[in-house]
């Protein structure tokens, strides 16, 4: 396969990952302004902060206002991580990797990007809110359906895959370290639940509200979110999922091309970090300090793929 | 009289259009209606579009497709896969000629400074050998018909000739909104193509191969008007689809970078113009070619497919030489006819030209898309006006050929069926071995009433081609 092909397919999936996190960001937020009387500005700028478009919507607007986030989140042209512009570079990148992919998986990719481009070309108004956001769930659930249905599991695979649960595994990070402050112990009186609307939102970025409540009974204690989070093998989202797969699949390219590079080396000392670890001893060394490792480590992880598998040369 | 080709100039369809015409009577318009609709959604769900220079929004237009077939009959497409494999094996023979001893300039059958001063000849293709003795891998002649048995080749493409992943995708295409159509009606399938091009490309391979041949696609990349073709080739293919920047030397081979490392390439079919093929050869300020590959070429490292100047053959002013062309290398009077043609160059034809200016379609030598044409009967004054303006100024850059009776095929409108003028682009793939032309081709059709210009850069589009089984 071309290290360009590679590059593409790495990216078109990363890109389609995040399209559907910032539709749940999006979702989680307007639920949040919907159901608490508190004043949403706090919570819509955590979320600002966790998409990492705080920076570049302070450039364009004076105020944190639900209708502009969700506007500079869903439909922003000049927003580069918008849904519609991330929409097109998935579908750019589905282009430049046409060779790749199953003609379903294209089919299910073009039919995204034409859809949300005409859905998301007006204003959205409150009321249209709920199905812009399903669509674009469903949407990617389709490319995702197609991708297990139609595709060889090989390298093509392999290369998708790691786009999908290396963003995957940034974005869970992310939200948690937007909101670690609310997860430390010293904020939270022992006897007392965390505030509703701060745990709320976490589990509702990760669509796992309904989960969390089956394990946990409902009880929503700083050290029970953030083990579902970081450890919880269960969890699609959690970290030590997203490296579980992450170290899956380079395994699978390692076992195929009969090369163990560097960033094998890299993926495996992180997921050794969760591994058979409980969520106290990450307290001990510090939740932020945590989080932000990892982010680190994710990044410099993607970056050792781009060279061990020549996507750029 | 124009000759329409599913009703001749009678009332009742022709023969090879009988049973699709008694299928269509049986169609409710609704219906026609609605499959028209599907084809087009088709065709977006597919991305089978192509990219329009400088315009920001709607970058990717769809060709429109038009779901009434055009049919030939097979005795119709025997004779005339016969013209066209007679005159592409004269292209190359004319094509090694002209890049080896020169014999027909020797016998004076073609003027000499017709060559020499032509940006289409390229020097450095002087004596160079090009793998399995190929230079036209891929061929699209275009051809028109007057009559029933009146047909002439309009141009040849002899350089990178587009259009054939429409054939492909409007035969599936149809297909799919008419399955009980192909039963009722047995159609010559064209899908054999892409394995065909596969195997006719690994067919030339360079002497350097080393086991299977790896073919790769050479694109100028996603913003080319033409990229879903390319990809579409890559991919039916199974061939990597790579841009100037996955490339480069390696041991003496031209090789793309992989997840793997660098893998030679044997046979690139190159989607570039000749002109940015390589920077060290021809325009240094290209990016979409690969540095030394005409150097590797000459060592017979790499295929490059079609070969560096073979636009010598497709040439306009060249075009008009071809029947001399076609008798010299093969002994034979050329089955398909060229439309008369007036070589600007000459004085006696210039003034003609200039005196009739009001009925013929004078084209520049190296113009292509429809565009820097000048359809006489349809210009207006000062169009015309400006044009002789430019004729004079470089004759030689032009030529003339009358305004030809076009036949016509009916498409589907609001209204019911109605005529439209078409052409036809069959495309011929040449290996050392084998001549192999796919039965039918591209047929192109102007969607405007009356009008004669088909690219779909000026508002054309396109129709299934059917060769019926015998």
């Amino acid at each position: 396969m071309l290290g360009k092909t590679a590059g593409g397919l790495f990216w078109m999936f990363r890109y389609l990952e995040r399209s559907e996190n910032t539709a749940r960001l999006v979702e989680a937020g307007a639920r949040m302004s919907l159901t608490r009387s508190v004043s949403g500005a706090d919570e819509w700028s955590s979320i600002l902060t966790t998409a990492g478009a705080s920076l570049s919507y302070a450039e364009r607007h004076d105020s944190v206002e639900p209708q502009k986030v969700i506007d500079f989140l869903l439909r922003d042209k000049d927003n580069p991580s918008s849904v519609r512009s991330i929409v097109e570079s998935a579908r750019n990148n589905a282009r430049l990797v046409r060779t790749a992919l199953t003609r379903e998986v294209w089919e299910a990719t073009n039919d995204c990007y034409l859809s949300l481009r005409e859905e998301l070309s007006k204003p959205i108004r409150d009321r249209d809110l709920p199905h812009v956001l399903g669509l674009i769930r469903q949407q990617s659930a389709y490319v995702r359906g197609a991708l297990h249905g139609t595709m060889m599991r090989n390298d093509i695979f392999d290369f998708s895959r790691l786009g999908t649960f290396l963003e995957r595994a940034d974005n869970t990070a992310r939200i948690l370290d937007v909101k670690y402050y609310v997860l430390l112990p010293s904020n939270f009186n022992v006897g007392s639940s965390l505030d509703n609307v701060q745990w709320e939102t976490i589990l509702r970025s990760v669509s796992a509200e309904r989960a969390y409540q089956w394990l946990h009974s409902g009880d929503a204690t700083p050290v029970g979110i953030a083990d579902f989070l970081i450890l919880d093998r269960r969890m699609p989202r959690s970290l030590a999922f997203c490296y579980a797969k992450i170290c899956d699949n380079l395994g699978y390219l390692e076992a195929d091309y009969g090369v163990r590079h560097t960033s094998h080396d890299l993926a495996d000392a992180v997921r050794s970090q969760m591994k058979d670890r409980s969520i106290d001893s990450i307290f001990d060394i510090g939740l932020h300090e945590f989080l932000i490792g990892l982010i680190r480590d994710t990044n410099a992880l993607g970056q050792q793929i781009e060279r061990d598998y020549r996507f750029n040369g | 009289m124009i000759f329409d080709e599913m009703f001749g100039t009678e009332q009742s369809p022709r023969g090879p259009y009988q049973d699709y015409a008694s299928w269509i009577d049986q169609e409710e318009a609704k219906r026609l209606a609605q499959k028209s609709l599907d084809a087009e959604s088709l065709f977006r769900r597919t991305g089978i579009t192509f990219n329009v220079y400088g315009q920001q929004e709607a970058q990717e237009r769809l060709i429109p497709f038009d779901i009434v077939p055009r049919i030939l009959s097979s005795r119709e497409w025997t004779r005339l896969s016969k013209g066209i494999e007679q005159r592409v094996r004269a292209i190359n023979a004319f094509l090694y000629d002209i890049y080896h001893r020169q014999e027909i300039l020797r016998a004076g059958r073609v003027p000499r400074e017709l060559i020499s001063e032509n940006e289409a000849f390229l020097p450095e293709m002087i004596g160079v050998e090009p793998p399995g003795g190929v230079y036209t891998h891929i061929v699209g002649i275009d051809i028109v018909r007057t009559g029933e048995n009146e047909f002439f080749v309009l141009e040849d493409n002899a350089r990178t000739p587009s259009g054939v992943s429409y054939m492909l995708e409007n035969r599936e295409t149809m297909l799919q909104m008419f399955p009980e159509l192909f039963s009722q009606v047995r159609v010559q399938p064209v899908s054999d193509y892409p394995r065909n091009l596969h195997r006719s490309l690994s067919e030339t391979a360079p002497s350097a191969t080393s086991g299977k041949p790896v073919v790769a696609v050479l694109t100028p990349g996603i913003h080319n008007s033409a990229y879903y073709e390319h990809s579409f080739l890559a991919d039916q293919m199974g061939a990597e689809l790579v841009e100037g920047h996955d490339l480069r030397l390696e041991d003496g081979r031209i090789a793309m970078r992989t997840t793997r490392g660098y893998q030679a390439i044997d046979v690139l079919y190159r989607r570039v113009d000749d002109d940015f093929l390589d920077p060290l050869t021809f325009n240094p300020t290209s990016m979409l070619g690969v540095p030394g590959i005409m150097d590797i070429y000459r060592a017979g490292g790499i295929t490059i497919a079609n070969a560096p100047g073979t636009g010598i053959a497709d040439d306009k002013a060249i075009y008009s030489y071809m029947p001399d062309i076609v008798e010299f290398y093969t002994g034979e009077k050329a089955i398909l006819k060229n439309v008369p043609t007036y070589r600007c160059s000459e004085p006696d034809a210039l003034a003609y030209v200039l005196d009739n200016i009001n009925d013929l379609v004078i084209k520049e030598v190296h113009g292509s898309g429809g565009y820097g044409m000048l359809v006489g009967p349809a210009a207006s004054k000062r169009e015309t006006a400006a044009f002789a303006k430019k004729l004079k100024a470089r004759p030689k850059n032009y030529i003339a050929q009358p305004t030809l009776s076009l036949s016509t095929v009916p498409i589907l409108t609001k209204a019911g069926l109605a005529p439209r003028h078409v052409d036809l682009r069959p495309f011929v793939l040449v290996s050392p071995g084998a001549i192999r032309i796919t039965p039918g081709g591209l047929t192109r059709v102007a969607l405007k009433k009356g009008s004669l210009v088909v690219n779909s850069s000026q508002g054309g589009g396109t129709k299934d081609t059917w060769v019926l089984e015998e």
